[in-house]
């Protein structure tokens, strides 16, 4: 193999697993050794720039960060990283005086469709550089789904409140109750650009017989939520079948709970492994006495006379054809009806534009969907942008962020009379961690605690009260634990060839036994080289030149502590601990455009 | 020196040996020696013997004396019996524990200020007398612990790190081991695990006085040019005469070995040590050859490593006093002096 090029800003991002998992490249390591140190604020901040919504986020994230945690190949589970983005935010100071402080108007004004997470980091971004954003939105108060889908007792209107009212109070005109219904109109005012985040409202249909007929008692999941959520619904009937498999339909049922619902149901097509909702949502609406039945799909709504009295079901079972691809067939079980009051269908969420006129320059593809860049998320019209669910169909609040700082560099570049398909490098800091012979300027005692529990409300408090936030979230006493068992994967191990003396002491004290000094090869063929098994070929090798014995140093990155044993042990130097440190590059950062040399 | 302690955490995949034991269960203390210091390598490759080996940890005893080499004990095998005995007392405290109790696995760990100095008489009768133990000489030809002066075993015309040149004549401790008749003598270097691993193993399974002389470079007071003690040194002069492969039980050889290459040794319990011979004329059982052979190298400069003597047919201390296969330590009093009448019997028929 050849040299690992560690001067490419990929190749150390990667290793800190998180924070290359996470769309918006958040910086997981730095802002949990800030919560370790009581820093909540500067915690926060870090998150704010990435994020923007920490709070929100802390509670209601997908956390694709948690499944690519290092911790999770280490030992059994991740560390509780969500959750510790809520700490920063519960226990932060007052962060007002840390804000963008407004910029003199430039002139340019761009206007952003839906007032959701997309739109708001798209604000965020250019309303500090002077630029005048109009957000329109359909409901009254700003935050999109984040507040009309998400219940309460996961989210309280408080977070909401706090963290759209930080991006509006930049200076965002905010136009609620102002539903956008013709984007010609719209283009006809003549704003520099145009960003759509209108969300995938719409809710899927479940078109099978009897639907029409029961339909008095036979709900639509986000717009049921949504009613609830401005309290224009407010009970439901003592039995509820919830059909989906989804963090919508976890949502559901819960709020069913909540409403009057006493024996509330979750029937599912798939299998229970295989359902859409995040593991932790399965958990509490089990939790809640919820039963999910799976291998289960809806073929009729009964009813007796306009009123819905159960939905009839067919078994199934999974087969998997050659290709390994999955087909539900009929088990041959005799069909099963489950009697009910209402019903809440939670089969998926579509997009919708039938506000976009056909000749507006922007063209569709073929499943109804905006032509947008992956990239630039430019449409077809060079003015306007799409981002957030409405660009790719449903997603989360994180990925709706990350698509909201790509358009708003667009943006920006768009309006600065730039190239917007050439993006900017991130800015790359490495520096040495090291204070004294075995002093680091990390914590890198390694803590064995498992990952700590998120307190709950007790559970018959909480289910009479829907307005009452379930997690109670970390004290400081649980926060600072789970903090510590976070890897430091961002304090990189970084090895210089001229100094080593090849004494072998790095590779007798690396716990994991992650170095290898051996000779040169093949990727295949070192892997089977190493000291220890190399199960994850899509974690690097990091391999040296050739040393004076003509072998090389090999670490695989895979399970490798971070804990500096190998540097402490090295008589030369020869490995450091370097902290990298990753800027994404975000609408008006000053633009690196070569790579830099790192270490 | 570090301050914390090894993480817990090993490896998800690292292979189990027939008893279970990962080789991470072999460790001991972490290591309070300087950063880079021979030792430890010497340490992690008794480690990877013993696990290889599948030893049960509490069947071993560990014995030292004084010294950056005989404080390795505490670093590994955690959980087996040790003694660190008074400085260059290694050998008798050794051959004491191994008469009171023939059943354990001895491995006596000493530096060359302890075996080669204070007690190098000490090391002389134990291996003359053909105990049955692992000597192991972690030896940097310096007396790290005072700061680097030149130890008996530096040779002659060496420099210390300030420059002074060693006008002593050094001790060769394997020359010296096979005159007194050790039955089976190493060299090896903490440099090359691939070389001393399988030493140790061999050793450990070798029924009678085993001794390995294993160069050691101290990274603070010899490493430097000068030294023939540093690892550039040993590298340069390094003259392997043989690599093995241990082979233990019933296993057929999976290594597939050009003909004529390749010397299998069968010791004394069965096990097999496969020789892969760099030196076609070097003979592993010629104790006359073996000296001649080391005598010639080091007037050249050379180092000589490997295995360079081996008796598997070896007889140890207990078999030459003809004592019983219990253990003394677990006789019973009456078996041990079994009274007045014995005594008289043995007295008449002494008369």
């Amino acid at each position: 193999m050849k040299p690992t090029d560690i001067a490419a800003p990929d190749y150390f991002h990667k290793v800190v697993d998180c924070q290359w998992a996470c769309p918006a490249h958040t910086p997981v390591p730095e802002y949990i050794r800030l919560i370790a140190q009581g820093r909540y604020s500067d915690a926060y901040m870090i998150n704010w720039k990435s994020n923007v919504f920490p709070g929100i986020l802390g509670r209601t994230c997908d956390r694709p960060c948690e499944p690519a945690c290092r911790r999770g190949r280490v030992e059994e589970t991740p560390v509780a990283i969500c959750r510790l983005k809520r700490v920063a935010a519960d226990f932060k100071d007052d962060i007002k005086q840390r804000l963008p402080k407004p910029a003199p108007k430039n002139g340019k004004r761009i206007a952003l469709v839906g007032g959701g997470p997309a739109s708001l980091t798209v604000a965020r971004d250019l309303v500090p550089l002077g630029y005048h954003c109009t957000v329109f939105d359909g409901d009254p108060e700003a935050g999109g789904m984040m507040r009309t889908q998400i219940p309460k007792f996961r989210l309280p209107n408080s977070v909401i409140d706090e963290e759209t009212g930080y991006i509006l109070g930049l200076g965002v005109e905010f136009k609620g109750g102002h539903r956008i219904e013709s984007m010609k109109a719209l283009l006809a005012e003549k704003y520099d650009a145009i960003f759509v985040g209108s969300g995938a409202p719409r809710g899927r249909e479940l078109d099978i017989p009897g639907r029409k007929e029961a339909a008095a008692n036979i709900h639509i999941g986000i717009e049921w939520l949504a009613n609830v959520s401005f309290g224009h619904t407010d009970k439901i009937g003592k039995r509820v079948i919830v059909l989906g498999g989804g963090n919508t339909a976890m949502d559901c049922c819960r709020t069913a709970r909540r409403l009057g619902g006493e024996k509330v149901t979750v029937v599912v097509r798939s299998g229970f492994e295989e359902m859409k909702a995040s593991p932790w949502e399965k958990e509490d609406a089990l939790h809640e006495d919820i039963p999910i039945l799976n291998y289960m799909v809806p073929v009729a709504f009964k009813h007796v006379a306009g009123k819905l009295i159960g939905v009839t079901f067919q078994h199934v079972k999974a087969e998997y054809d050659a290709k390994g691809r999955r087909n539900l067939v009929p088990s041959g079980d005799p069909d099963q009806t489950i009697p009910c009051d209402d019903v809440l269908v939670a089969v998926g969420q579509e997009n919708a534009f039938p506000w976009i006129e056909q000749d507006c320059g922007i063209e569709f593809d073929k499943w109804h969907m905006p032509k947008v860049d992956q990239k630039t998320f430019a449409s077809t019209n060079p003015k306007v942008f799409f981002g957030g669910d409405a660009a790719f169909g449903p997603k989360n609040i994180i990925w709706a962020v990350a698509h909201g700082h790509d358009a708003a560099l667009s943006i920006h570049k768009l309006l600065s009379g730039e190239d917007i398909d050439e993006r900017p490098l991130p800015e790359v800091e490495v520096s040495s961690q090291k204070m004294g012979i075995h002093e680091w300027s990390y914590d890198n005692d390694i803590s064995i605690d498992k990952r700590f529990k998120v307190p709950h409300r007790d559970k018959v408090v909480a289910l009479k009260d829907i307005r009452a936030e379930v997690e109670l979230g970390y004290d400081v006493k649980l926060a600072l634990g789970e903090a510590h068992r976070c890897l430091n994967c961002d304090v990189q191990t970084v090895f210089s060839t001229s100094l080593c003396i090849e004494c072998d002491a790095c590779a007798d004290i690396c716990p994991m036994d992650c170095i290898t000094f051996t000779d040169n090869g093949e990727e295949s063929d070192l892997r089977q080289r190493l000291k220890a098994p190399s199960p994850h070929p899509d974690q690097d090798l990091y391999v040296s030149s050739d040393l004076k014995t003509g072998r090389v140093m090999v670490k695989d990155e895979d399970v490798c502590l971070h804990c500096g044993l190998c540097a402490e042990r090295c008589p030369t130097g020869a490995w450091d601990m370097q902290k990298y440190f990753i800027e994404m590059t975000h609408a008006g950062s000053t633009c690196p455009t070569k790579s830099r040399s790192a270490a | 020196m570090t301050y914390i302690a090894k993480p817990k955490f090993h490896h998800p995949g690292l292979k189990k040996n027939d008893l279970g034991y990962t080789h991470r269960d072999y460790e001991g203390k972490i290591s309070t020696l300087c950063a880079g210091c021979g030792h430890d390598s010497i340490t992690a490759s008794i480690i990877e013997a013993c696990y290889e080996l599948s030893i049960e940890p509490h069947r071993v005893a560990k014995i030292s004396g004084i010294g950056c080499s005989s404080k390795t004990p505490d670093y590994f095998l955690g959980n087996s019996h040790g003694f660190n005995s008074v400085h260059g007392r290694m050998p008798s405290v050794l051959t004491g524990a191994n008469l009171a109790n023939r059943d354990l696995i001895y491995l006596g760990v000493s530096g060359d200020g302890d075996s080669a100095s204070i007690g190098f008489g000490q090391f002389a009768h134990s291996i003359r007398r053909g105990v049955n133990m692992t000597y192991i000489v972690e030896n940097n030809g310096v007396y790290g612990l005072t700061k680097g002066q030149f130890s008996a075993t530096a040779d002659r015309g060496s420099k210390s790190k300030k420059g002074v040149t060693n006008t002593d004549n050094a001790i060769d401790l394997v020359a010296i081991a096979l005159q007194l008749g050790a039955t089976f003598v190493a060299r090896s270097f903490s440099g090359d695990k691939t070389q001393l691993v399988p030493l140790i193993a061999a050793a450990i399974r070798h029924k009678g006085a085993s001794f390995i002389d294993v160069i050691s470079p101290c990274i603070a007071f010899n490493n430097h040019a000068g030294s023939t003690k540093s690892f550039d040194y040993v590298r340069e002069h390094n003259d392997a005469v043989n690599r093995l492969d241990v082979l233990v039980g019933r296993d057929p050889i999976a290594v597939d070995y050009a003909p004529g290459t390749v010397q299998l040794v069968e010791q004394h319990d069965g096990s097999k040590i496969a020789l892969r011979k760099i030196d076609a004329d070097y003979d592993p059982h010629d104790r006359l050859g073996a000296q001649t052979f080391l005598a010639k190298h080091a007037a050249k400069g050379q180092i000589v490593t490997g295995l360079l003597y081996v008796d598997p047919e070896a007889e140890d201390l207990h078999e030459h006093l003809n004592t019983v296969e219990t253990p003394l330590n677990t006789l019973e009093a009456d078996t041990l002096c079994p009274g007045s009448t014995v005594l008289d019997k043995i007295n008449a028929s002494l008369r």
